[in-house]
């Protein structure tokens, strides 16, 4: 099972700021092995996150995001004590979903 | 061109070259430094440090036992202020250990551990890079304060002098080749001078590290491995006496600097 | 917080969800595959909705002038002007430029950042997909460059 993200999300004014680390290889499909053979792509495709369980953020990524990637948004709205959960998905239909209170 | 006219035109150009040369340096290092600056917010360096905290209350090995009991230098238990004040003397192991080897001489003594393969690609062995991650992040901003009260102590510190300006290898370097001055790149890489106080404070507590070339998690015994194979050194045992002495060495150099580890890297 | 038994259901239920429904909360619900493979900047904006293109003052990349290591780029793409529909980040001189494509709702700024691999110096681009399809961009270099060794 994939590792968990780090989530961090911190209200100022009326929004706040969500930074996500996400643990995955975000293989290219580009880069060859110690064989010579192609690795094939695997990636994070789809990334979504619900405030208090309501969709608010949705991206789709391709194979050129960084291994262990990062990403930062912002959700209007949000305060201290609203919970996060962001959800990703991999080309190989593998996801992975973390929680984090606003803070 | 004639001689004279020659000299002539390097004495003009030569200076001017030197200038330019120096400004677009300085240029693209202050560039570096703000990349360096934008991707230190997220650094996939925190992924280890969950995991570290995480195998430090678990339950594990033959003994069934957290490490919650490890004794890290500052008593049982204590995790924050442990890296900055390590290597130190222990007198349960009656030897002077640094993290990595501290962690692992716990998962042995408290849980009935042996890490079999003491190297740092191998499964076995990443828990001690991720627990180390997870006592390094717990001192972040605190000084260094490496211990030279005990003789062996000392006696570390001198050995690990004696080890950075040791010439040998192939090609005759030492540590000091690259580390021993002022303004010394390679490439757009700064080399930092390992014998003044800041930028061996700095280097000191840089490792561990995340080094985006190779998205690999780099604790401090890794990165003075590979300082080594760079010198073309023969690879040096896993808590090996040379490589705890340079350590000490670095840490003692680099008193009062404020911790950055878990640092991100190129 | 979670344990681990809670966090493997919820993970469990959401890919179960995922691999049947898509997203359907959202109108793009399948991954554009056309706009992903897309070799050129123009090509991946247009699979990706855009129309007309032009340069625009009101669309922000941000970005380091020369990146380290071409692994790791920090970029982000951002604007204030309303009606957006997405937010793409390209790197023009990548095999397929788009990088990623953030979709624009009443819930979240126009305002993105994420961290791509960059093969070589190349012209990055912020692009704001508009509700009317026209297709606003800006742009910035990047220089890549490999550092000396270790450090």
């Amino acid at each position: 099972m994939a590792d968990p993200m780090r989530i961090r999300a911190q209200a100022s004014g009326d929004k706040a700021t969500v930074r996500v680390l996400m643990s995955h290889e975000m293989e290219s499909g580009q880069r060859k092995d110690a064989s010579g053979k192609l690795v094939p792509a695997w990636f994070i495709q789809e990334v979504t996150a619900k405030l208090n369980g309501k969709d608010v953020f949705s991206a789709e990524w391709g194979p050129a995001v960084s291994k262990n990637p990062f990403l930062q948004f912002a959700v209007k709205g949000a305060k201290a004590g609203d919970k996060i959960a962001v959800t990703w998905k991999d080309n190989k239909g593998e996801s992975r979903t973390d929680e984090a209170t606003v803070s | 061109m004639n001689k004279r006219n020659k000299k002539l035109a390097l004495l003009i150009t030569l200076p001017l070259m030197f200038t330019s040369w120096a400004a677009a340096q300085s240029q693209a290092e202050k560039d570096i430094d703000k990349y360096r600056e934008m991707i230190a917010d997220g650094n996939p360096a925190d992924l280890w440090d969950a995991k570290g905290e995480a195998l430090w209350k678990k339950k594990a090995g033959p003994k069934n036992a957290s490490l919650e009991q490890c004794d890290l230098g500052l008593g049982p238990g204590v995790v924050k202020g442990a890296y900055v004040s390590l290597p130190r003397y222990f007198a349960d192991a009656n030897k002077v250990m640094d993290l990595e080897v501290r962690l692992s001489y716990c998962m042995k003594t408290l849980q009935g551990i042996d890490v079999k393969d003491q190297n740092y690609n191998k499964d076995d062995h990443k828990n001690i890079i991720a627990l180390a991650t997870y006592v390094a992040a717990a001192s972040q901003g605190m000084p260094v304060n490496v211990p030279q009260s005990h003789p062996e102590e000392k006696r570390m510190y001198e050995t690990g002098k004696i080890a950075f300006f040791y010439r040998a290898g192939p090609y005759d370097f030492s540590c000091a080749t690259c580390h021993n001055a002022d303004d010394k790149r390679i490439r757009l890489q700064g080399l930092p001078n390992l014998t003044k106080n800041e930028p061996a404070g700095r280097a000191f507590t840089s490792w561990p590290a995340y080094r985006v070339s190779n998205a690999q998690l780099w604790p401090m015994q890794k990165r003075i491995d590979d300082c080594l194979r760079l010198q073309r050194f023969p690879a040096p045992k896993f808590g090996s006496e040379a490589t705890i002495a340079l350590s000490v060495y670095m840490g003692v150099n680099g008193k009062g600097v404020k911790s950055l580890a878990p640092a991100i890297k190129r | 917080m979670q344990n681990r038994r809670e966090t493997l259901k919820q993970t469990a239920v959401v890919a179960g969800l995922l691999a049947t429904a898509g997203f359907p909360q959202f109108a793009h619900a399948a991954f554009n595959k056309a706009a992903f493979d897309a070799k050129s900047v123009q090509d991946a904006i247009k699979a990706a909705g855009g129309s007309s293109l032009a340069e625009s003052k009101d669309v922000t990349i941000t970005g380091p002038d020369i990146a380290e290591n071409g692994a790791v780029v920090p970029l982000g793409a951002s604007t204030a002007m309303p009606g957006v529909k997405h937010m793409l980040i390209l790197v023009e001189k990548n095999p397929a430029a788009l990088v990623a494509m953030f979709h624009v709702t009443d819930a979240v700024e126009a305002n993105f950042t994420t961290r791509a691999k960059m093969g070589q110096s190349s012209d990055v681009y912020a692009v704001a997909i508009m509700n009317d399809g026209k297709a606003m961009w800006a742009k910035k270099e990047v220089k890549v460059t490999l550092g000396g060794c270790g450090g």
